[in-house]
């Protein structure tokens, strides 16, 4: 096949808010920028991101970046690096007020400014009450934030690439990295994107399991590319289970909704978060809340015929305040679950939403792997943003809206370091090695190729079964095991997925065969990850760890306060430390606590 | 309660690659009980035949991918209850664009028209150090504008925007650029005025209100059309 080849001094992979605030950064500076994206801009998932993003503005409570630093740390527990959680909590209120500026129709106080609403795990003064730190457009925050970059954008003739789907990462020799393979949707032509530098943003990949609030379209491709590329995942057994998406569908009904006043009752009504959360009650943090709503279910006080879910009621707001507040949510509840929430509880259930791991990187966006004895070590033209990647901030456990402030402070980082390596000289244009594009070639030659395969909807269902059954909200040495077996099988069956369509042109089913080879990454470095970790810490908790004196919560900082990092070749894993210290010496660092709401 | 059927469907088809022209095929697919989207059948669909191509991303409504033209009315498949179709569904894609394959069309012209009308806040004054004031009034304005997906279900039903698609900007471009007109931060309305000041731009709307009746946000683009009417006949006096 002809490899057509394009060069650059950049290229972003994604356009979601994390690519989109990279490439304005970028091309401010006027280098010359790819962006490549699978979906028209708008189109990425941080469109559906609804309750808002996180800043300590402190315009309808007293707040500052402190306890917001605190409040992610301990949401994190204490899994974050406290470098990169400094650095974002103090970014939060100057990215936010910058894409106020870009246009953002933010809601707005009586006294004009950006309208703040509580948010589960946010709190004021070090965890003794709801704060509200949670800047919003409605319940439709991240179209909001989303547009406005992509217009910002527009003004700053960024450069797209759209439906052209990014298949293989280029290193040469020595490890660098020159660019990447991509596809042209509407053509099937492979071409490489030779560059100095390549920045990641490819967001999550919810859908390796069943039930999730994820695109379609997200599947890892990122994290995927570069683990076949020899970088290590780090952390990938946390994933976050949002407690409130629509039973049955998986829609996500924001945490704002509870922000707003929202209650989950069990089978008799109770307001059972008063039991396990008796200070923050319902906006507790995310795997708190979604825990015991497992336990609800699992000890017979779900709702509905199979007592299966739980509900969210909302029925004592007063319905102005709902259709002012919250008017995606009562659409999304009418539409997906047929109830209209301002006259009857939403059915709501657990429901995979968020990758707290990814690809490992630095404050500053740069990826960074071990060398030489050293945990941290830049890959030179490589970095990387958003939720694909794992700065890390959100640690084992992510704050809600913590991640719509992840993708402007490190989108804008990266960015920014990116200009700052390529000013000061540190980026070249290195030879691309003579088989640049010969993985990718040879993956789509087997597609073409493959005979008595199986279908990748079949071997998708088996990966996503699989992931749901053996990694979920609670986790069991004995299923988690048989995962890890499992996992392995159907990784091999992915090796021989058939397509009947050969077409050339917008070739789905190439893609989502294509696609599959990332999410299997994913959920083999999930579920291995999951396996070794011997410990309950934030999202990842095990039947074999529970609480005690010694090790509250199940957590145990003695041998477990680390990072994994999973290289997919021999599924070998690896540790890394956490970084207790701040950047600055503007704060101490927060010591080691028990967590509780 | 919903149980296992089979539903009926005639879909266009047309792959450049294979067919010489395009043609209407008629497919049955079994349902499961959890499929309850036009979207979730034709994922089922497609675990059948993987050769039917459509965009699709969130499933729910918010990332405008999966607009088609759905028994003779643009909307979008994830938002629309099978059972509510009469049957055989007749799935076409949108029209009045080139099409691809299948139901995917080439939005080029669609999102030409959209970079048009500068879609993006312009305010000269220096930079504040903090938000930009605006009250919640102020704000209020924005709400029925700042919503669209871009899913082009609008543009893609307005005849005037089929006879003229490079010359006027259509319901969707006009929805953005009042949108752009009613925020009280932008500085530039005079330049976006004269922007659309123009036989064909703005005034080929004959508010046949098609736009209305297909947008699945529920948004008015012929109501934001007449108010930059109104805002070009008090700037004229
Ligand atoms: C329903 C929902 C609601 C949420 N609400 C909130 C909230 O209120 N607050 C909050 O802080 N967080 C929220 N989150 C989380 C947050 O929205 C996401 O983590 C975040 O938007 C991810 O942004 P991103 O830029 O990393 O990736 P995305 O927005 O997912 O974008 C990924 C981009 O990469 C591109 N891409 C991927 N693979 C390829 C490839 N192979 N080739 C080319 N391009 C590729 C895609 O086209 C897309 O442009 C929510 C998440 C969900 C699912
Ligand atoms: S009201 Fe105007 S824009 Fe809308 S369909 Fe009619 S002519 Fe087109
Ligand atoms: S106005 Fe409505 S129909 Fe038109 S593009 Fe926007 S969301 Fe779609
Ligand atoms: S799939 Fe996103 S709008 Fe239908």
């Amino acid at each position: 096949m002809n490899v057509a080849k394009r060069t650059f001094d950049a290229v972003i992979v994604g356009a979601g808010g994390a690519g989109l605030r990279a490439a304005l950064q970028l091309s401010e500076s006027g280098m010359k920028t790819a962006v490549l994206t699978k979906v028209f801009p708008t189109r990425s998932h941080t469109v559906a991101a609804q309750g808002g993003v996180a800043a300590s503005l402190g315009n309808s409570t007293e707040d500052n970046w402190h306890w917001h630093m605190y409040d992610t740390v301990k949401g994190s527990d204490w899994l974050g690096d406290q470098d990169a959680i400094e650095f974002m909590c103090k970014k939060a209120n100057e990215v936010v007020i910058e894409l106020e500026h870009f246009g953002m129709p933010f809601d707005r106080t009586d006294n004009g400014k950006i309208y703040q609403r509580p948010f589960g795990g946010h709190s004021m003064n070090y965890g003794q009450a709801p704060v509200m730190r949670s800047c919003a457009a409605a319940d439709r925050t991240g179209h909001a934030m989303l547009h406005a970059l992509y217009q910002r954008n527009v003004r700053a003739n960024t450069q797209f690439f759209v439906e052209w789907m990014a298949l293989d990462l280029i290193r040469n020799t020595d490890g660098d990295v020159l660019g990447v393979t991509a596809m042209e949707m509407e053509t099937g032509e492979v071409s490489i994107f030779h560059a100095k530098a390549t920045i990641f943003a490819t967001g999550g990949a919810g859908r390796i399991y069943h039930s999730s609030t994820n695109a379609f379209i997200n599947t890892g491709d990122g994290v995927g590319m570069a683990a076949r590329a020899g970088i290590p995942l780090e952390d990938m057994e946390f994933w976050q289970f949002h407690p409130t998406g629509v039973a049955g569908a998986g829609v996500l009904i924001t945490e704002g909704v509870r922000g707003e006043g929202g209650i989950l009752r069990n089978a008799s009504g109770e307001r059972f978060m008063e039991r396990y959360a008796p200070n923050l009650k319902d906006l507790a943090s995310r795997d708190i809340v979604s825990r015991a709503m497992t336990t609800e279910i699992n000890e017979g006080r779900g709702c509905g015929p199979d007592k299966d879910h739980v509900l969210l009621d909302i029925t004592h707001l007063a319905p102005e305040n709902i259709m002012k507040r919250l008017p995606g949510i009562r659409e999304i509840a009418i539409q997906f679950a047929g109830v209209d929430p301002i006259k009857a509880p939403i059915p709501v259930v657990p429901t995979c939403h968020y990758q707290m791991g990814g690809i490992p990187t630095n404050y500053k966006g740069q990826v960074v792997v071990p060398k030489d004895g050293n945990s941290n070590v830049p890959v030179v033209g490589f970095y990387a943003a958003g939720e694909c990647a794992c700065a890390s901030v959100h640690g084992a456990n992510r704050l809600g809206t913590n991640s719509l402030l992840d993708l402007l402070v490190f989108g804008k980082s990266a960015g920014e370091t990116v200009v700052e390596d390529f000013e000061s000289g540190t980026l070249s244009l290195k030879p691309l090695p003579a088989d640049a594009a010969d993985a990718s070639l040879a993956r789509i030659a087997r597609l073409e190729s493959q005979t008595g395969g199986e279908s990748v909807f079949d071997v998708g269902l088996e990966m996503r079964r699989t992931m749901q059954k053996h990694a979920g909200v609670f986790r069991f040495d004995q299923l988690l095991k048989e995962g890890v077996q499992k996992i392995g099988e159907v990784a091999e069956r992915a090796k021989r997925t058939e397509i009947a369509d050969k077409s050339k042109v917008w070739n789905i089913a190439r893609m989502e065969a294509l696609e599959l080879d990332n999410l299997i990454e994913v959920a083999r470095a999930t579920m291995v990850s999951a396996e070794a970790r011997k410990e309950s810490r934030g999202a990842h908790v095990r039947d074999d760890a529970l609480d005690t004196a010694e090790n509250p919560n199940g957590r145990d900082d003695a041998n477990w306060l680390k990072h994994t990092l999973w290289y997919s070749e021999g599924n070998r894993l690896d540790y890394k430390a956490v970084n207790l210290k701040p950047l600055s010496d503007d704060v101490k660092p927060i010591a080691l606590a028990k967590r509780t709401y | 309660m919903i149980s296992k059927r089979s539903v009926q469907f005639k879909i266009y088809r047309y792959d450049p690659d294979r067919d010489e022209k395009p043609y209407l095929q008629d497919i049955t697919v079994e349902l499961e009980p959890s499929d309850k989207k036009l979207l979730d059948a034709l994922v089922r669909l497609r675990a059948k035949d993987d050769s039917m191509s459509f965009r699709r991303s969130c499933r729910e409504g918010v990332c405008g991918s999966d607009a088609m033209n759905i028994n003779g009315k643009n909307g979008l498949a994830c938002l629309t209850d099978v059972d509510s179709l009469v049957q055989p569904i007749t799935l076409r894609p949108l029209p009045g664009l080139p099409v691809i394959r299948d139901l995917i069309v080439d939005m080029t012209q669609f999102f030409k028209q959209y970079h048009s009308i500068k879609p993006y806040l312009v305010n000269n004054e220096p930079t504040p150090e903090r938000e930009r004031l605006q009250s919640p009034e102020e704000r209020e304005e924005l709400n029925g504008l700042y919503e669209c997906i871009l899913c082009a279900c609008c543009s893609t039903s307005c005849p005037s925007f089929w006879w003229n698609p490079d010359k006027f900007v259509g319901p969707a471009g006009l929805l953005a650029a009042y949108r752009f007109l009613a925020d009280t931060r932008d500085q530039d309305t005079n330049a976006r005025l004269d922007n659309l000041e123009d036989p064909y731009r703005l005034f080929r709307c004959h508010s046949i209100m098609n736009c209305v009746d297909v947008c699945p946000k529920n948004l008015n683009p012929t109501r934001a059309i007449g108010k930059i009417k109104d805002m070009m006949v008090r700037r004229a006096i």
